[in-house]
C-alpha cells in the first residue's frame, strides 16, 4: 500500500533524515532554550527600575539581540560558514547546522523570555526583595517560576520554528527531512518523497506542539 | 525601635522632581501599633518602603530595629530584612507555589533546613487559621485566605517588625476586620512591632495606638489615636475623623431633623474614655428645665479607650438651653452647636 503510494520512497533513507532533523532541533532547542532564558533575563534586569538597571548593557544586549533577529536565517547559515568551519572543521552534517539554529533561534527567543518576564507581577519580585532574597534567588525561585508556562509556550513556538529552520539549512547540505524534500523530491523530480518528507516534518511539528502545549497547561496552577 | 530623621525622598520624573517625603522626624515604639494615614500620592507607600531599604532617602537617616537601613547595602541589608517584613494590598504569592511552599519561601531565603522549614510551617498554618489549605494554590482562595498566608509568610523568620502596606483595602469590611484582629493578636501575642499605612480610618481607629496623618509628603498632625479622634487639628485630619463620626446616614438624619423639627437647638456631644459611661443625658433633663431628643449617636472603640458622638436636639428657654450647654462644657464633654433654630 505504502509502497504503491509513494513508489520513490527509500525509507530506511527517510528515517535516517527524520532522525536528523529531530537531532538539530532537539540540540538546538535546549541549547536556544538556555541561551536565549539567559540572553532575556540579562535584558529583562538591566532594563530601567530593575535590579540590574544599566544603559549600556541593556542597549547592547538589545542591539544584538535585533540584528540577529532580522537577519534572514538563509542568509545567516551562509554568513556563519566561516565560523562554523573554524568550530567544527565542517560545514557538511547536522552537527554543522546547529551553530546557525541556536544563533538564528536564541535572540528570537530571548525576545519572547523578556515578554514573558515583564507579565511577572512587580509586586512579587518586591516582596522577594522584601524577605531578603539575592537576584540570583530571584531568579531561580521567582522569575523562572512565575513565567514558567509562558517560557514553555514560548519554547515550543521556538522549537517549531526550529524544524522549519533544520529544513533550510538540509538544503545547503545538513541533512535530515529538508534535505530529503530537496534532493531526493525535488531535484529527482520525485514528488511522492517530497509529500512524505512534509508529511514527516508536520508530524514532528504537531508532535512538538502537543508536547509544548500539556506542559504548558500542567505549569500553569494560576 | 524606629527612627527617621530628617527624611527627604526626591524622584526624578520626565516632569523634574518630585518630592515624595519632606523632612519627616517620626520614632515609633517597640510593640506599638503605628498608623500612618494619607490619601494616595500622600507619600505614605515611599514612607514605608524607606522602613525596609526598598527605598533609599535622599537626606536623613532611618534606623529599624538596630539597624541604619538608609546606609546598610548588600548581605547586611537582605539579613536586616528578615527581621523587618512586609505584607502587601495585593498580597504578592507566588502563583506557582502552594500555601506551605509560599510561606517556606522566606524561610528558604534565610537557608533553614528543611525539617525545621516543615515544622515552622505548620506552626504559622496554624497560627494564621490556615488549618487544611497546606496544599493549596493562591488562586484557590479568597482575598482573606491569601492574605492570611502574606501574614504567615512575613511571619515566617520572627520579625521584629511588621510592615503592613494598605493590607485591608483589597478586602470586604468584614475580611477587614478579620484580618485586623489577627494582627492586634499577633501584635499582643508576639510583641511585634507593626506598621500600617492606609486610608481608612477605620483601619486606624479599630487597631492603632498612636498615627501620624500625611499630606503632600509632610506629616501634619500625630498623635494618640483617640486623642486625634478627639481634637483633630489639620483640615484633612477631620476629613479622616468624618469618615468614621459623619457618615452620610448621619448627615442626612440630621438633615431630616432639622426639616421634621425647626425648633430647639441641635447639638454634637463628643464623649472620649470615660465619659462615654456617665449618664450625661439623664443628668441633663433632670437638672434643667429643657427636652432632649436624640437624634443619632454611635461610639467606637479605639485601641486606647471608647470614642462616641451624640447628636442631640435641646428645646427649652433659651436660658435653659443656655446652661445646659454650660453644663456639657463642665462635665468635659465636647460641645459643638450644628444648627440653631432659634
Amino acid at each position: 500500500m505504502l509502497t504503491s503510494l509513494f513508489p520513490n520512497v527509500d525509507w530506511e533513507k527517510m528515517w535516517e533524515a527524520t532522525y536528523q532533523t529531530l537531532y538539530m532541533t532537539t540540540i538546538s532547542t535546549v541549547i536556544t532554550f538556555i541561551l536565549g532564558l539567559a540572553i532575556g533575563i540579562v535584558l529583562f534586569l538591566t532594563s530601567p527600575t530593575q535590579l540590574w538597571a544599566n544603559k549600556i548593557v541593556n542597549f547592547l544586549t538589545n542591539s544584538i539581540v535585533n540584528i540577529f533577529r532580522s537577519i534572514p536565517f538563509i542568509v545567516l547559515i551562509i554568513l556563519l560558514i566561516p565560523f562554523t568551519k573554524f568550530l567544527l572543521g565542517t560545514i557538511r552534517g547536522a552537527n554543522a547546522a546547529l551553530p546557525a539554529l541556536i544563533i538564528g533561534a536564541a535572540p528570537f527567543y530571548a525576545r519572547m523570555v523578556l515578554i514573558a518576564l515583564r507579565e511577572i507581577d512587580k509586586g512579587v519580585i518586591e516582596a522577594a526583595r522584601s524577605m531578603g532574597a539575592k537576584t540570583s534567588t530571584i531568579i531561580w525561585k521567582v522569575l523562572i517560576p512565575e513565567s514558567l508556562p509562558a517560557l514553555i509556550s514560548g519554547i515550543t513556538v521556538t522549537a517549531v520554528a526550529l524544524v522549519g529552520y533544520t529544513a533550510m539549512a538540509g538544503i545547503i547540505g545538513a541533512g535530515g527531512l529538508g534535505n530529503s524534500a530537496f534532493l531526493d523530491g525535488f531535484q529527482r523530480n520525485h514528488g511522492d518523497v517530497t509529500l512524505m518528507a512534509t508529511i514527516l516534518i508536520l508530524v514532528v511539528v504537531f508532535i512538538i506542539q502537543w508536547i509544548g502545549d500539556m506542559i504548558t497547561a500542567k505549569t500553569d496552577k494560576r | 525601635m524606629i527612627q527617621l530623621q530628617n527624611i527627604t525622598k526626591k524622584y526624578k520624573t520626565v516632569n523634574g522632581e518630585l518630592t515624595a517625603v519632606k523632612d519627616v522626624n517620626l520614632s515609633i515604639n517597640k510593640g506599638e501599633i503605628f498608623g500612618i494615614i494619607g490619601y494616595s500620592g500622600a507619600g505614605k507607600s515611599t514612607m514605608i518602603r524607606l522602613l525596609n531599604g526598598l527605598e533609599k532617602p535622599t537626606t536623613g537617616t532611618v534606623t529599624v530595629n538596630n539597624q541604619e537601613f538608609s546606609s546598610i547595602k548588600g548581605q547586611k541589608l537582605r539579613d536586616a530584612r528578615q527581621k523587618v517584613s512586609m505584607i502587601f494590598q495585593h498580597f504578592n504569592l507566588l502563583w506557582s507555589r502552594t500555601v506551605e511552599e509560599n510561606i517556606a519561601f522566606p524561610l528558604e531565603i534565610a537557608g533553614v533546613p528543611k525539617a525545621q522549614r516543615e515544622a515552622r510551617v505548620n506552626e504559622l498554618i496554624t497560627l494564621v487559621g490556615l488549618g487544611g489549605r497546606a496544599k493549596a494554590y493562591p488562586s484557590q482562595l479568597s482575598g482573606g485566605q491569601k492574605q492570611r498566608v502574606g501574614i504567615a509568610r512575613a511571619l515566617a523568620n520572627n520579625p521584629e517588625v511588621l510592615l503592613c502596606d494598605e493590607a485591608t483595602s483589597a478586602l470586604d469590611p468584614e475580611t477587614t476586620d478579620a484580618i485586623l484582629d489577627l494582627l492586634v493578636d499577633i501584635n499582643e501575642r508576639l510583641g511585634l512591632t507593626i506598621v500600617l499605612i492606609t486610608h481608612e480610618m477605620h483601619v486606624i481607629r479599630k487597631i492603632c495606638h498612636r498615627v501620624a496623618v500625611m499630606e503632600a509628603g509632610e506629616i501634619v498632625e500625630r498623635g494618640e489615636v483617640l486623642q486625634v479622634f478627639q481634637a483633630p487639628q489639620a483640615t484633612i485630619t477631620k476629613k479622616f475623623v468624618s469618615q468614621i463620626t459623619d457618615t452620610k446616614e448621619t448627615q442626612e438624619t440630621v438633615a431630616q431633623i432639622k426639616a421634621n423639627y425647626p425648633t430647639g437647638q441641635l447639638v454634637k456631644l463628643i464623649f472620649v474614655g470615660e465619659k462615654t459611661e456617665q449618664p450625661v443625658i439623664s443628668h441633663l433633663v433632670k437638672q434643667f428645665d429643657v427636652e432632649v431628643s436624640i437624634v443619632h449617636g454611635n461610639i467606637s472603640q479605639t485601641k486606647n479607650g471608647a470614642y462616641g458622638t451624640l447628636i442631640v436636639q435641646i428645646n427649652g428657654s433659651k436660658d435653659n438651653v443656655a446652661d445646659a450647654l454650660n453644663y456639657l462644657n463642665t462635665v468635659e464633654v465636647q460641645t459643638e452647636v450644628i444648627a440653631n433654630a432659634n
